[in-house]
């Protein structure tokens, strides 16, 4: 069976690499990709959307129905994860091979996690809501707030992170997130517009269409990053405890 | 000589991501163990990101961020930049993939606890039972 | 065809060997728990590259998801099962 595969594998290799020589130059500015659709975003979007960060703009704005059902997939994927991990069938062997040691958690190692995490979630708010301006948005801010959380688990215990921000709390972020998103679009329907097309906003906040697709961007990252947020903690809460919820890493 | 150079340094980017790509789809399938079929699936999937912000790149582009003039204009030239649509398709698909990554792990940690072990062909012995 | 001084292609070639090289050490390695750690520094040289690439979102979250989430999940599965694994 092994040295089947590795013919095999050997043979598309050199396949696909033959056929690279069919795509265009590395870096070309003339090809294929760079010519159709992306300098319309970049010449346009920034008079339609006053975005500076294209990126930040194409995500949340022009491609929104993308980024709602992808976040719509991570909490899928958070539940799902719940699901297959918490069986109530008795009789299954836990065996730990491999332990940490406990007594490595020192007061040093517990101090530096209490002096770097404010700053790490004031950082992540930053890269939140300065999307617009500069690299980040909902996806980088929302890992970054879920991994201050994910450390204060790694240098007290699970118990202690779950006391703070608890397990209920954790699936309800999850779902708002997620509902923040499809509240913006379903009210951006109700004013008669498109699904999700943020220039009906702009009667309701008294600005301009542009800058109404502006707030409109910065209110759909916020619930990008709650829902990424909950699901990166929920995650590390079920995959480092085995499902049970007693003990972490 | 000069020619091969220029095509060396046009296609050797393609190259990388399949090379990549390959030992990914090999840890997959000759692998016995599944935390190193996992293992694989990530580098298999980082590879195919990299091919397509790959496609992307643009001699002389900076970042896709607006720039702007002194006088607060803005440099709204498309050569300017790189080509943005690649980056928000592999930001979402980044974010996909360690859901499918945790999902996988759930799965793993549940084949550990049924059949005790993690080694493919231990597994199908024990299924054979 | 010329290129830009931007464009370091030396650099680049680096970074890729680099990966191959951990790509190839996180599949061959018997222990899974520095599989694992391999696999973070291969997430690494990826963001690397990317920020060569100018996709500086994309390094962003590579840097916050698959560098530091990803690690610590295998690692976090990695304490249930054998650590050793047979190949």
């Amino acid at each position: 069976m092994k040295p089947f595969a590795r013919i095999i594998l050997f043979l598309c290799a050199v396949m696909m690499l033959t056929a690279t020589v069919d795509l265009p130059d590395w870096a070309d500015p003339g090809s294929p990709a760079s010519t159709h659709l992306s300098p319309g975003f970049i010449e346009q979007g920034y008079h339609e959307t006053a975005t500076p960060n294209v990126v930040t703009a194409v995500l949340a704005d022009y491609r929104s129905y993308d980024t709602l059902f992808e976040s719509v997939v991570v909490f899928a994927a958070s539940l799902v994860v719940m699901l297959v991990l918490r069986r109530t069938s008795t009789g299954t062997s836990r065996i730990k091979h491999f332990r940490p040691k406990r007594e490595g958690r020192d007061t040093i190692l517990r101090g530096a996690a209490q002096s770097i995490i404010p700053v790490m979630q004031i950082f992540a708010l930053y890269v939140l809501f300065h999307g617009h301006y500069s690299p980040g948005g909902g996806f980088q801010g929302g890992v970054i707030f879920g991994a201050s959380f994910i450390l204060l688990s790694l240098c007290y215990s699970l118990k202690f992170a779950m006391q703070r921000f608890k397990e209920k709390m954790v699936l309800i972020c999850c779902a708002c997130g997620a509902l923040l998103y499809a509240g913006i679009g379903a009210v951006c329907l109700a004013m008669g517009w498109n699904f999700l097309g943020y220039a009906g906003l702009a009667g309701l906040l008294g600005v301009t269409d542009v800058m109404a697709r502006s707030h409109g961007i910065l209110a759909v990252e916020a619930g990008v990053g709650i829902t990424v947020m909950a699901v990166m903690v929920s995650l590390y809460y079920d995959l480092a405890s085995g499902g049970d919820m007693e003990e972490g890493l | 000589m000069d020619e091969f150079f220029f095509f060396i340094v046009a296609k050797y980017n393609y190259w990388a991501s399949l090379i990549l790509l390959f030992i990914g789809l090999y840890g997959m399938i000759a692998k016995n163990n599944l935390m190193k079929k996992i293992i694989g699936m990530v580098i298999f999937q980082t590879a195919i990101l990299i091919f397509f912000v790959s496609i992307g790149v643009k001699w002389g582009a900076s970042v896709p961020i607006i720039r702007f003039f002194p006088d607060k204009q803005p440099l709204l030239d498309a050569t300017a930049y790189a080509n943005p649509l690649p980056h928000v398709l592999i930001l979402t698909a980044i974010v996909v993939g360690v859901a499918v990554l945790g999902v996988a792990l759930a799965i793993l940690q549940n084949i550990q606890r049924i059949h005790g072990t993690i080694e493919e062909d231990e597994i199908l012995e024990d299924m054979r039972k | 065809m010329t290129w830009d001084a931007n464009l370091l292609w030396q650099f680049d070639m680096l970074i890729l060997l680099m990966m191959v090289i951990c790509a190839v050490a996180a599949l061959s390695l018997k222990g899974l728990v520095s599989s694992a750690v391999v696999t973070g520094a291969y997430s690494f040289f990826t963001c690397l590259m990317w920020t060569h690439m100018m996709a500086v979102d994309v390094a962003f979250t590579e840097a916050a998801v698959g560098a530091a989430v990803s690690t610590v999940i295998i690692v976090a599965t990695a304490q249930y099962i054998n650590p050793w694994s047979k190949d």
